[in-house]
């Protein structure tokens, strides 16, 4: 009898196993009904696929500044292409585009500033961002200081409206959903019915008909005589709205932190503001970005709303541009590039977010 | 010898603005105080901004003559019909359309779920893709893209596309024949009650008797066979009491069948498909909110696949998919308010778009539309909270 001292080599799994026939016949086709669906799913990608790669891409026209340009029977991106500066920043005067751009820009900086994990100083960026950025963006884009001539707001459209107006809505709402949401959860019975019955009225009605009231009745809640901005009015209605939902985001994160933690910061003899605004506040933030990503996100997609009470967002001005007498016939190619807009934006946005459960599910899973 | 301190030892009694209740107590008068003076500051503006205006306030103008024709409408109505008639149509419309996509988007929100599950990697890969592409692109942008994108580039009437010569789609909408119910007809609904009571009858009678004796008989496929044989037998027995009306060209135009206009096409499709993108990662997650323990302990029981599934996970993965489901139907029915966007007459579109526009009753119009959405969105809330009390986990 031999003893075997030596470790015997591991020998390859089995050919059947591995390479790239194994993969298909595991994920492909592993019975007869999964070869069906496979079957019946590669054909259903080559019948959505090919026509829509021939329009889009093989037979389209790109270059050009009319629609005689437009020769092949693909889609007509020239279309695109003549409207793309109205598409960006509506009617705003072209000499002063440099202003929006200058926005823009810092905008990005900031928010990539926030979003990647290993910079420093996040408290003093986000307090800017949330703080010293709008006045700076008002100031910017609506001018009449500094020497900068005045841009009234319906010369605002495009991309350039639907960022204010998401990026206005959410800023202006998430101290209202903070205070909404402690008021909630408050022990006072008429705070919290006070706080239960705004939070489901906003809930509970579709944002057309907020935007409707906010068009045709707040006028009528003003003193006679004064007049509100229509890009005001639809962000008041969309900061109302809005504050509802960041109001239940914030609460779901409150209820996320131990009771203890509150207990703690009593007993150390906090009053109801510190106890909320240095311990427990703190804590649940971080645990609401997902959420308050997620509802920015339908905000952001919400925001299209505004064309039905006369805004021109990106969508709008794109509708706008689609009854243009010299560009008649080209609603795919307008509504195509706005889906791609939206798409970029929304996607990039819910793929941050669900990095960031990923990550924040990791501290708190044991 | 330890002495008791004295109450007045402690010193003074804190002054009122340190106790709690009495904090809050003022703090809650203060709210209501605030909250009292601002709407009277609004109502004194509103009343003082309607008199300059001249109107008139009240709902008198339910019982006016509204004078606009509405384009689809489920019972009758004609131009000289009252606003409070516009309404009631408006109403009816909304709640068709979102009945009917709250259907079709559970349908394909469940399909597209558990394909996104499936063990096929291009059928997995290609829910993802739907989910991916259609929940970030906005709702609105959907409508126009089936709106003025497909179907108001359809053919005209005389080029439609036919399926056998029986439904006709084109550019005015979609032609399908329309069943016209001859006497003798009335037997079949009738039986059609008969099976479903049978059938509630045979489900009871198989529980108690599972419990019973452990014995049971394929309840389902038996009702089932109830249901739709029972009526369908009676409809050969009498000779089929029914004639398609199919559409016709003549002129311009089709006669005859029913005719489903674009807007409404264009609004359901769009409707369904959105919400279904959300739906189905509610089914997901709900699915995968169920640990794979409790598969390998229902195999290790030997139950078959099919009775793990019915018996074991859906039932502890409808837990997990009700309550975020029903906030998808809740949002659904406000989506379909985007009707006013292509002129689908729905309640905000007939009501308060043109009757608000002719009779310049912001108030009441906005009011009603609102308390409207409010009451369906509290209903729907109640009916899936009592449905979710059913299935939830009872604790002991």
């Amino acid at each position: 009898m031999t003893i075997q001292l030596k470790m015997i080599e591991a020998r390859p799994a089995p050919k059947n196993t591995v390479g790239p026939l194994a993969w298909l016949r595991a994920n492909l086709f592993s019975g007869p009904v999964n070869t069906v669906f496979t079957l019946l799913g590669f054909y259903l990608l080559f019948v959505l696929l090919t026509p829509t790669i021939q329009w889009a891409f093989i037979n389209a026209d790109w270059v050009g500044t009319s629609r005689d340009d437009c020769s092949r029977e693909g889609a007509c991106w020239v279309f695109v292409n003549a409207r793309l500066t109205q598409f960006i920043y509506g009617l705003y005067p072209r000499t002063e585009l440099w202003r929006v751009n200058i926005v823009f820009a810092s905008f990005a900086v900031l928010i990539a500033w926030l979003a990647i994990p290993r910079l420093p100083f996040k408290r003093w960026v986000a307090l800017a961002t949330l703080l010293a950025f709008p006045v700076f963006a008002y100031f910017m884009l609506y001018g009449g200081h500094f020497g900068l001539s005045v841009v009234p707001t319906h010369r605002w459209g495009g991309l350039m409206l639907t960022l204010i107006l998401a990026v206005v809505g959410m800023v202006a709402a998430l101290p209202i959903g903070i205070l909404l949401a402690l008021g909630r959860r408050s022990q006072m019975p008429i705070v919290k019915s006070f706080c239960v019955v705004f939070i489901e009225f906003w809930r509970g009605v579709p944002l057309i008909t907020i935007l409707f009231m906010a068009s045709v009745m707040l006028p009528l809640f003003l003193p006679t005589g004064m007049s509100v901005d229509r890009l005001v009015r639809a962000l008041i209605g969309i900061t109302l709205f809005q504050s509802a939902y960041m109001a239940e985001v914030i609460r779901g994160g409150l209820q996320a932190i131990p009771k203890g933690q509150e207990e703690a910061a009593a007993a150390l003899g906090m009053g109801y503001w510190k106890r909320m605004g240095l311990i427990v506040l703190p804590q649940a933030l971080k645990m609401m970005i997902p959420g308050i990503v997620n509802t920015f996100i339908s905000l952001f997609k919400d925001t299209t709303l505004v064309m039905i009470i006369g805004l021109f967002d990106l969508l709008g001005i794109v509708q706008a541009a689609l009854s243009d007498s010299r560009w008649l016939g080209f609603a795919l190619e307008g509504y195509v590039f706005a889906a791609f807009m939206f798409w970029i934006f929304c996607f990039s946005m819910s793929r941050y977010s669900q990095y960031l459960e990923r990550k924040l599910h990791t501290g708190h899973k044991r | 010898m330890s002495v008791r301190p004295k109450a007045h030892t402690l010193g003074p009694k804190p002054p009122f603005w340190r106790d709690r209740a009495k904090r809050a107590l003022i703090f809650q008068v203060l709210l209501i105080a605030a909250v009292a003076a601002f709407l009277l500051y609004i109502i004194g503006n509103t009343q003082a901004n309607l008199a300059a205006r001249g109107i008139t306030t009240g709902f008198g103008f339910l019982e006016r003559t509204a004078g606009f024709g509405i384009g689809q409408s489920l019972i009758e109505y004609s131009s000289q019909s009252t606003y409070g008639r516009t309404f009631v149509v408006g109403l009816l419309n909304t709640l068709l359309v979102s009945a009917l996509g709250v259907v079709a988007a559970t349908i394909i929100g469940f399909t597209v779920g558990i394909a996104r599950l499936s063990p096929n990697w291009l059928i997995a890969r290609l829910a993802s893709g739907y989910i991916e592409i259609f929940r970030n692109i906005p709702l609105l942008l959907q409508i126009f893209f089936w709106y003025f994108a497909v179907l108001r580039t359809m053919p005209s009437a005389r080029d439609s596309y036919s399926l056998g010569e029986v439904i006709f789609l084109n550019v005015r909408g979609l032609y399908l024949p329309e069943p016209l119910f001859e006497s003798g007809f009335g037997l079949i609904p009738l039986t059609f009650g008969v099976a479903i009571v049978a059938s509630i009858a045979l489900v009871v009678w198989n529980k108690r008797r599972h419990e019973a004796t452990g014995k049971r008989l394929p309840a389902g496929w038996i009702s089932l066979a109830l249901i739709f044989g029972l009526p369908l037998l009676v409809l050969v027995a009498t000779g089929v009491p029914v004639t398609w009306d199919v559409p016709e060209l003549r002129g311009f135009n089709f006669r005859g069948g029913i005719t489903i206009i674009p807007e409404f096409l264009a609004l359901w499709l769009a409707l369904s498909i959105y919400t279904a993108s959300f739906i189905a990662e509610i089914v997901r997650s709900g699915i995968q909110a169920i640990s794979h323990g409790q598969t390998e302990a229902a195999q290790a029981l030997s139950l078959p696949q099919k009775l793990v599934l019915r018996l074991v996970i859906v039932p502890q993965a409808l837990r997990v998919i009700i309550p975020p489901l029903t906030s998808q139907y809740l949002n659904l029915i406000k989506n379909s308010s985007l009707a006013t966007a292509i002129g689908y007459p729905d309640l905000v579109s007939v009501f308060a778009g043109t009757t608000l526009n002719q009779t310049g009753q912001a108030i009441e119009v906005i009011s009603m539309t609102m308390a409207v959405y409010l009451i369906i969105s509290l209903l729907v809330s109640m009916f899936m909270n009592w449905f979710n009390a059913r299935v939830a986990l009872v604790e002991r």
